[in-house]
């Protein structure tokens, strides 16, 4: 077990899609400042568990190591969250690693979140340019506006939102919070503005803004501390505004 | 008419930019990562990206811009690229900025501009301090709609192998395996662009992402692409320090007032902020009265080094300085520096808005890279293909494209601050229609099938030989040989005399390569098998860095020699070019440098450049 010089690690394991889960345990040698990351490349120099069993080395997804890629999601101690920024002195040399597997498991603790990207392209998210060149500057945007924006604007896409939310699993095909944030953002900008109409009628069909049942372990897990309980009760206001002055005009009408 | 496909290997800014103006040209793109692109290492630049808008009323223009760009890189960098770039600043910032892009504002509504090292204008449009991640973000959105639309098809989570080449030596495609079925496939197009970024896994205090692995770039020159000036490294001068990497903390901070500073007594024990400011050396200030905490990054690196080194005067004695924005408002720092002073809170466990952080050098950036043209003259022509000059950022293969840190070009010596997001856009902002340009003027025979086969059973020979190995070493250890010694040898101050013993190492490196394990048997998802190959790469490529620096004998930006310390026009005003001979040891030639826009002067930061505000001012 942990003592003073090592950290124990219980992780989950899984050697591909659909294939069993079991569990191993590893020690590896405290540092002083270590993140999770660090525990797992000790492994791989020297894959052998706690019980003294040469094993496969364990597999996980990272790239930027700083908090801003949001590649490196994993479930550590039952919470979903960057394991980059999982430091060792603050949670403790006892841990227990899972993918966060509301998505499907590739292997280990990767996870295939492709579904968040094709989540994106379904509510366009994106300000639609007319195109690259030269038309001079954008449009003039109020600094208070634009730091709320920012804010939005940091969402990486690390899923750990969706992990955390009960509405997302087999039963419902609920597109998560991290969306539906993405969707306020781009209803706010300028020029995305005029396009709202099209994320609108995105999310207020099946698996959208409806689904979302107000558990808001989302903002709790947000890596980012993204306001994603307001974003999504704003864009809940919006959808009836919207939805009551669609029932009186045509569906593809402006607004 | 046929199809015009382009394939882009990388998913970070240039490879997303290029993408972007390749389909608004009419082509289609397959667009190949080894990670979601949203998630490539571009998200990691912190501070901004300079353009001369002028919008602070300093009177600065894209000349300056240009001027201070080939200044800051010691005169290695070909001038024209250099020239159209920063003149085109202005125009993408803008660009980004109809996107969506969340710039800061200033009080009227427009683009704020903050300073940054190397200039004396507020030049760098910035997105808190997370501005890669925002430019990023906004062209992974653009790319997205193109996805939508099906002219854009992502390969994400592949890992490039190699190119496919016929026989008179065009690029006709590549070869990716599927990081997780592990299957290597061919991919055809007459236009490849390679877009892999920089190579920070050579080294072992460095603040790239874990995918920055080198491996690409390698394969190209192992291949036969060209490597040039690959002995120019930049380290940064702030970055804390961390077990599994090394933290980026911005050159913005210095850029919105932060300080550079160590104890007068390195002995004294209280906290930074405890010591009085009569206490304190600001000796970058004290050296640099023009340019003060915001020299370039070549010289502050050195300057570091060379109080903690070599006088000692480190904080505590140790190789650490502090870096202070105390004295500046919260709410100010907040909405300028937030994301980057998150990251010294979350990783340090300290308050940055109170007390000095604790910061040393990292290795950060690779100014050289695979080499590319711009149409000019060079006396290479004898060696390159026929119609290369019409191409801009062509390598020396016709067909295979190069574009962002994973080319040579721009920086010369030393990049500036906030010029790499700058020149990653504005290489895709090239690549896109000269990749489609080479498309319609070029028509080849029709490729055999029998030769992309050739290339995939080569990869997987390749990954059977790895299966095989059955040595007793962790490759990891290997690993972590290399980047030791590549970060103690070949970094801030090189001696021959040790980089000969550090080429040495890496033959002995690739000696011991051929005794690796395998640890890991799964026919799905298999890292350990892409690392190990991946370490080879590295090993090879370090060869080019390493022996470049030996061979250039004399003090240009990065590249600093203690027994050479003078830049030495008259010899080395050239850029190295590597060729790889099939073996181990890279076969040097030397291009001279494009000059013909601002002749070559004296660099010193110690009073202000002939582009700064000064020369402006008595020109009034």
């Amino acid at each position: 077990m942990a003592d003073e010089k090592t950290v124990h690690l219980k992780i989950r394991r899984q050697d591909g899609p659909l294939k069993p889960r079991y569990w191993q345990e590893f020690n590896v040698p405290y540092q002083p400042g270590m993140n999770v990351i660090t525990c797992l490349e000790e492994i791989r120099k020297n894959p052998v568990t706690a019980q003294g069993k040469p094993v496969a080395p364990v597999v996980w997804e990272c790239s930027c190591l700083e908090e801003v890629c949001g590649a490196c999601s994993m479930r550590i101690n039952g919470t979903p969250q960057q394991s980059c920024s999982a430091l060792i002195d603050n949670i403790g040399r006892a841990l227990t690693l899972e993918p966060i597997d509301t998505f499907p498991v590739v292997r280990d603790l990767i996870v295939d979140r492709d579904e968040m990207f094709r989540n994106l392209i379904r509510v366009k998210a994106w300000v639609p340019v007319d195109g690259t060149y030269d038309l001079g500057p954008g449009p003039r945007q109020v600094a208070k506006e634009q730091s709320w924006m920012y804010v939005l604007s940091r969402c990486m896409t690390c899923g750990c939102c969706t992990d955390a939310c009960p509405q997302v699993n087999d039963r419902h095909e609920f597109i998560g919070p991290a969306i539906l944030s993405q969707v306020r953002l781009f209803n706010a900008h300028p020029t995305g503005k005029m396009h709202s109409h099209e994320r609108m009628e995105a999310i207020m069909g099946p698996g959208g803004i409806v689904e979302c049942g107000n558990a808001q372990n989302c903002v709790k897990v947000c890596p980012k501390e993204i306001p994603l309980t307001q974003s999504i009760s704003e864009l809940g206001r919006d959808t009836l505004a919207y939805g009551i002055k669609r029932f009186f005009t045509k569906p593809d009408v402006e607004m | 008419m046929a199809e015009k496909r382009i394939i882009i290997v990388g998913g970070g800014l240039a490879g997303l930019m290029a993408a972007v103006t390749a389909c608004e040209q009419g082509a289609s793109v397959d667009l190949i990562s080894y990670v979601a692109v949203r998630r490539s290492h571009s998200v990691c630049a912190q501070g901004g990206i300079n353009g001369a808008v002028n919008t602070m009323g300093e009177g600065d223009s894209p000349e300056f811009h240009f001027d201070d760009t080939v200044y800051g890189g010691d005169f290695l960098a070909n001038q024209p690229m250099v020239r159209d770039m920063c003149y085109d600043a202005p125009k993408m910032i803008y660009l980004l900025d109809r996107m969506g892009v969340t710039f800061n504002r200033t009080a009227e509504g427009l683009l704020d501009f903050r300073r940054f090292g190397g200039t004396l204008f507020n030049r760098t449009a910035f997105a808190g301090a997370t501005t890669g991640q925002q430019l990023i973000y906004a062209l992974d959105e653009q790319v997205r709609r193109y996805e939508s639309l099906g002219k854009v098809r992502k390969f994400e989570h592949h890992s490039f192998q190699g190119l496919v080449l016929d026989e008179a030596g065009n690029c006709r495609g590549i070869t990716l395996t599927d990081t997780q079925t592990m299957k290597t496939e061919a991919l055809l197009a007459d236009a490849v662009a390679m877009c892999t970024g920089g190579i920070g896994l050579l080294y072992a205090k460095h603040t790239n992402s874990v995918v920055c692995t080198a491996s690409a770039a390698s394969r190209c020159y192992q291949q036969g692409v060209w490597y040039g000036n690959g002995e120019f490294i930049q380290i940064h001068p702030t970055a804390i320090p961390g077990t599994d990497k090394c933290r980026l903390i911005s050159e913005s901070v210095r850029g919105e007032g932060g300080r550079v500073w160590v104890p007068k007594n390195p002995a004294d024990e209280r906290q930074g902020v405890d010591i009085p400011p009569d206490e304190r050396w600001y000796f970058l200030e004290e050296r640099y009265p023009a340019y003060g905490n915001l020299v370039p990054r070549d010289i502050a690196s050195r300057e570091l080094f060379d109080v903690c080194v070599n006088e000692k005067m480190g904080v505590g004695g140790g190789w650490m300085v502090y870096l202070d924005v105390s004295h500046l408002d919260d709410n100010f720092l907040r909405a300028r520096l937030g994301g980057v002073l998150e990251i010294y809170e979350k990783f340090m466990g300290e308050d940055p808005y109170h007390n000095p952080m604790k910061v040393f050098p990292a290795m950060h950036y690779t100014m050289g890279g695979l080499y590319i043209g711009y149409g000019s003259e060079t006396n290479k022509k004898d060696e390159l293909p026929a119609d290369w000059a019409q191409y801009k950022h062509m390598s020396n293969i016709p067909g295979l494209f190069v574009g962002g840190e994973a080319d040579y070009q721009y920086h010369g010596a030393n990049r500036l601050g906030a010029n790499s997001l700058l020149s990653c856009l504005w290489a895709g902002r090239v690549i896109g229609p000269e990749a489609v340009k080479y498309l319609d003027n070029t028509d080849l025979p029709e490729l055999p099938d029998s030769v992309p086969a050739k290339f995939v059973k080569e990869q997987d020979q390749a990954f059977d030989s790895v299966r095989a190995m059955n040595g007793k070493l962790n490759p990891h250890h290997l690993q972590q040989e290399l980047v030791d010694n590549m970060t103690m040898f070949c970094s801030v101050v090189r001696k021959n005399d040790e980089l000969t013993k550090l080429d040495a190492l890496l033959d002995d490196l690739l000696d011991r390569w051929g005794n690796c394990a395998l640890s890991d048997k799964a026919v799905s998802t298999n890292q350990e098998m892409l690392f190990i190959r991946e370490l080879k790469d590295r090993l090879l490529l370090a060869k080019v860095i390493v022996r470049g620096a030996i061979n250039r004998n004399e003090s240009r930006g990065a590249h600093f020699k203690p027994d050479y310390p003078e830049r030495n026009d008259e010899q080395w005003l050239k850029s190295t070019i590597a060729q790889f001979d099939g073996d181990r040891s890279p076969k040097f030639s030397y291009e001279d440098v494009d000059i013909s826009l601002i002749k070559p002067r004296l660099r010193s930061y110690k009073t202000a450049s002939h582009g700064g505000k000064e020369a402006q001012d008595d020109s009034k």
